[in-house]
């Protein structure tokens, strides 16, 4: 039987997709983003809160179907691909109740399992971490191209997708690349949205707690102005928020 | 009825043949589905008033009081007329001569009125302070000559307390609209007429007793009489239009602020019940919206300067000067109808009109099923304002029908046909371990529950725990009972409120509303008994002074474990029971509230260590709220903690204390209007939680205002039940506000 690994559980997530959703956060991640405020959920044996099968998921979101019925559910992480074929069972017995599915993903993992589990998924947060391509393995021990190639793929299927981008003064704030961001927005028509994610230096006690280096030291959270403006700038592409 | 030829112009029938507010409500009432658009801005007036008063708050804020009244005792015709700005006010009325003044109320108890009185540098009368020791028994000395040492040490030790046993009781709310509807010459041949009703073959005391008290109601609505002639006003006659039906409901509220300083004095429910006058003008072309707009910011900012003199032991207990105007607003109809109207709107279009304000505590009555409008509208109110509760009528309605109100925080009750016996909180931590201590005191080491026996091992079991908790709570539960007993009894007989009970159905019903303190505690003690092992740490004594729990853990209440909050629903329905086991003053119906207010914080003060792992003199969590920051899962989990509770069980009311950042809201403001309308709707199922207060703050926000409250006079914000100015809380209160769950997003 699939077992989930979920390092924790919101059950009032307003951030992650439409409404009210009932949101769980998957253990394990194989990327190393540099301003990551979730270390804890970086390895996939890592101490998690829970392992549930997916019908037992579904049971938890499902005693807050007054809350969640215009919202819906989300797994985020972590990377929840990384568990890809619990993803699929558990947003397949969401649908069947009616609930809304929202995946929080990088796109990390884009093939077999990965692809499986968007049948049953309504909505994709693709985290878009850069696109400089000289960047994106320093920002994020990743590669690019899977994050580019879930977008072609959400795309054929046509899979709502809402865009998001962390942005870090000094590393990501670059306006060139950052209207880059717009360009592909506007390329896909998947892509209903542009969410613009200000950095900010709240997971930085983590890394203390789990006695990690910090790779952001010194680095200042983004303005309200900046993200302001920047969310303007994007909006000549897509709706930003 | 003598009804002036107005019942031809209002639909209805019943209504115009005896007492019958509802019937009038529903027969005229035009629900309305739009938004806010139509509302005005204050007028000029209204303005000049507001900012007059602003000047006299500053002062007030400084000196504790702004000023107060020394020798002549209160009652409804004490003083003549009194105004802000007599040119500038279309609603008029005062309690005393002067805005802000305090008038003194020696039949709840002189010594309360004295001790008041000197700790903000005044000196009561000798010759008043003769009348009320020599002359006048009190209702303060009334109680204490009957108190018994079990309810003395009971008070003493704070396993009890906050029982209006020195002031007035409260917790009623007089029908202020039967003043208007009927003018008071139709409300004294009604009383007259009950008087004649009760004259039986056989009188019985309470017979006696009611006959005494009614012809009392009609002395205080003669004596409502010339206070409201004092202004110029004729209520004997119903009104007639708008500006009278304002007038008169206020001046109804009015006569019970000036007759009675009760713990809290609600307003009940006149949104609908206005609006109705309101449109009647409007449609004749003779009255504006501005006007309209006018007439509700100026009664509203009438409740905003009520004020009792009280103690500063009163206020460490119910921080900010609170009265509790509480008003209900909106709700549906039995028939479905929504009872939403433009006055609802107007009602809450005050607090941008004249900024946000604790008082009146506007209650809005949340049923999915309200028009979408009115709730994104009660929801951006909440966003920009934090000074409104809501409360599920659809739990409530199928009980109280459509025509109830809310007295202090969460207790319901069937306007004019019901009141209650209020009687404040026990504190079941406390209880808890004096279970463990055979009934010594965990502060003081004294002897205060009978001598049970006590856990005498080093561990400490479930087993072993709960027949001494049950049997301790079943004594807690007797000595509150006779406590109140003793306390309404005498109430009743040297401090009855006349007026208030004048504007009430002669056969009115009472409820006796008790109160717990201290649930999540106790559940999560009890989980953590029930999952881990737990040494109890003693002083030399032998007493049980701090708990360590060595092995295991427990989800505490607040997460939605099934387990856990199993216990919390035990608990309710078996306190109770032991409540229920006892014979009520009055017959009076046995009811309880999960209700904290701001006393949360001295509880805690007042509490040993608890085995959950709470140290001692730590606060406890406000009404039925998860202890701070143990609810892990997020706000709807604690909802759903929190709507297990059976409103069975606790008919008095289940008051759960929200807060959240903007951006945990949501990312912009229709987003967040969005999840809190649907996070409402969620909560306030048919079978759903019954009250929730809404905080949308940031943490920096409150730190600011501690360090500069010159910034912040009218920051308000939701503690358990009632609104208040954050920068009155006393420092301790502040810091506990701070430590609560504020759900914000990472």
């Amino acid at each position: 039987m699939t077992k989930g690994r979920i390092h924790s559980i919101e059950s009032f997530g307003t951030v992650d997709g439409p409404g009210i959703r009932f949101v769980a956060f998957m253990q394990g991640c194989p990327l190393r983003c540099q301003y990551c405020h979730n270390p804890d959920t970086w390895d996939p044996n890592g101490n998690c809160q829970y392992e549930l099968t997916p019908e037992e998921l579904v049971q938890q979101a499902l005693r807050y179907s007054s809350y969640i019925a215009s919202g819906g559910v989300t797994l985020s992480g972590g990377e929840p691909l990384m568990q890809a074929q619990f993803v699929k069972e558990y947003f397949q017995l969401c649908q069947q109740e009616g609930l809304h599915t929202a995946l929080d993903t990088s796109g990390a993992y884009c093939s077999g399992r990965a692809l499986e589990a968007l049948d049953y998924t309504n909505l994709v947060l693709l985290d878009i971490k850069t696109l400089n391509p000289q960047l994106y393995p320093t920002l994020t021990a990743g590669k690019l191209e899977n994050n580019l190639r879930m977008l072609d793929v959400l795309q054929e299927r046509g899979i709502d997708t809402w865009l998001r981008h962390v942005v870090v003064p000094g590393l990501t704030d670059d306006d060139e690349w950052l209207n880059k961001v717009g360009e592909l927005a506007a390329r896909f028509s998947v892509v209903k949205k542009i969410e613009i994610l200000p950095y900010h230096t709240l997971g930085k006690f983590k890394y203390e707690k789990m006695n990690l280096v910090y790779p952001l030291e010194g680095v200042e959270p983004l303005s309200r102005e900046r993200a302001q403006e920047i969310r303007e700038r994007l909006s000549a592409y897509k709706p930003c928020s | 009825m003598v009804l002036q030829n107005l019942q031809n112009d209002f639909k209805g029938s019943n209504w115009k043949h005896e007492i019958d507010v509802r019937d009038f409500i529903q027969a005229n009432y035009e629900p309305y589905d739009g938004d806010e658009s139509f509302l005005t801005a204050p007028s000029a007036r209204t303005t000049m008033l507001w900012d007059k008063l602003s000047e006299m708050f500053k002062v007030e804020r400084e000196k504790g009081v702004y000023d107060a009244e020394t020798k002549l005792p209160q009652t409804l015709d004490t003083y003549g007329a009194g105004y802000i700005d007599k040119d500038n006010e279309v609603i008029v009325g005062l309690q005393t001569d002067a805005p802000l003044k305090r008038g003194i109320f020696p039949r709840g108890g002189i010594r309360m009125v004295e001790s008041a009185l000197k700790a903000y540098g005044y000196e009561l009368d000798p010759a008043t302070k003769d009348i009320y020791t020599k002359y006048c028994k009190t209702h303060n000395e009334g109680v204490f000559s009957a108190y018994n040492d079990d309810i003395k040490a009971a008070r003493h030790a704070h396993i009890i307390t906050g029982l209006p046993d020195a002031y007035g009781r409260g917790r009623i709310i007089g029908d202020y609209r039967r003043v208007a509807l009927y003018g008071t010459a139709n409300l004294i041949e009604e009383k007259k007429r009950f008087h004649k009703r009760i004259d039986i073959q056989e009188f019985t005391e309470e017979i006696v007793r009611c006959r005494e008290e009614i012809t009392d109601q009609i002395k205080a609505l003669k004596q409502f009489e010339r206070m409201c002639a004092s202004y110029g006003f004729d209520v004997s006659k119903p009104a007639t239009n708008a500006r009278e039906a304002v007038q008169w409901t206020y001046f109804g509220y009015l006569g019970a602020v000036k007759d009675q300083d009760g713990a809290a004095m609600s307003l009940g429910r006149v949104c609908a019940f206005l609006d109705i006058y309101i449109q009647r003008d409007l449609k004749r072309g003779i009255l504006t919206e501005e006007e309209a707009q006018e007439l509700i910011d100026q009664m509203i900012m009438k409740l905003r300067i009520v004020r009792f003199l009280r103690t500063p032991e009163y206020n460490d207990l119910f921080s900010g000067d609170p009265i509790w105007a509480t008003t209900v607003v909106g709700g549906m109809g039995v028939d479905g109808r929504s009872m939403v109207t433009k006055t609802a709107f107007r009602i809450l279009h005050t607090l941008y009109n004249m900024g946000p304000s604790p008082e009146p505590n506007i209650t809005i009555l949340w049923s999915p099923r309200l028009p979408q409008n009115w709730k994104n509208y009660c929801a951006k109110v909440s966003i920009d304002t934090s000074a409104l509760q809501y409360e599920n009528d659809d739990l409530m309605r199928a009980e109280l029908g459509d025509d109830y109100g809310i007295a202090c925080c969460v207790s319901p009750m069937k306007i004019g046909k019901q009141m209650q016996f209020f009687g404040a909180r026990a504190n079941l931590a406390k209880c808890m371990l004096y279970a463990i201590n055979g009934g010594r005191d965990e502060m003081t080491g004294e002897q205060v529950a009978p001598m049970y026996s006590p856990i005498e091992g080093d561990y400490l079991t479930y087993e072993e725990f709960m027949p001494r908790f049950e049997q301790m709570m079943r004594w807690l539960a007797k000595t509150y009972v006779n406590a109140l007993k003793i306390i309404h009894y005498m109430h009743d007989k040297y401090d009855y409120e006349a007026f208030e009970m004048a504007l009430h159905d002669g056969d009115v019903q009472r409820t006796r509303a008790t109160g717990i303190a201290g649930l999540s505690i106790v559940t999560d003690s009890i989980a953590a008994m029930k999952n881990c092992k737990i040494r109890i740490i003693r002083d030399e004594t032998g007493l049980a002074v701090d708990y360590k729990i060595e092995e295991g853990e427990y989800i505490p209440f607040g997460n939605d474990c099934d387990e856990t909050d199993a216990i919390a629903v035990e608990l309710t329905e078996k306190f109770m029971e032991y409540l229920r086991q006892h014979r009520t003053y009055r017959d009076a119906i046995p009811t309880q509230s999960l209700l904290t207010i701001t006393s949360n914080v001295v509880y805690g003060r007042a509490t040993g260590a608890t085995p959950d792992g709470r140290a001692k003199g730590v606060p406890f969590a406000p009404g039925a709220n998860p202890m701070n920051a143990r609810d892990i899962k997020g706000a709807v989990a604690a909802l759903a903690s929190v709507a297990k509770l059976p409103f069975q069980h606790s008919r008095d009311g289940i008051s759960y204390t929200f807060a959240v950042t903007p951006a945990a809201l949501g990312k912009d403001k229709d987003a967040q209007k969005v999840n809190l309308t649907n996070l409402m709707d969620g909560y306030f199922t048919p079978n759903g939680g019954q009250h929730l207060n809404v905080n949308v703050f940031d943490r920096q926000l409150l730190l600011d205002a501690m360090e500069h409250p010159e910034k912040y006079p009218q920051l308000t914000i939701r503690v358990s039940g009632y609104a208040v100015n954050f920068v009155k809380l006393t420092r301790e209160q502040q810091l506990d506000v701070l430590s609560r769950t504020i759900n914000n997003c990472m």
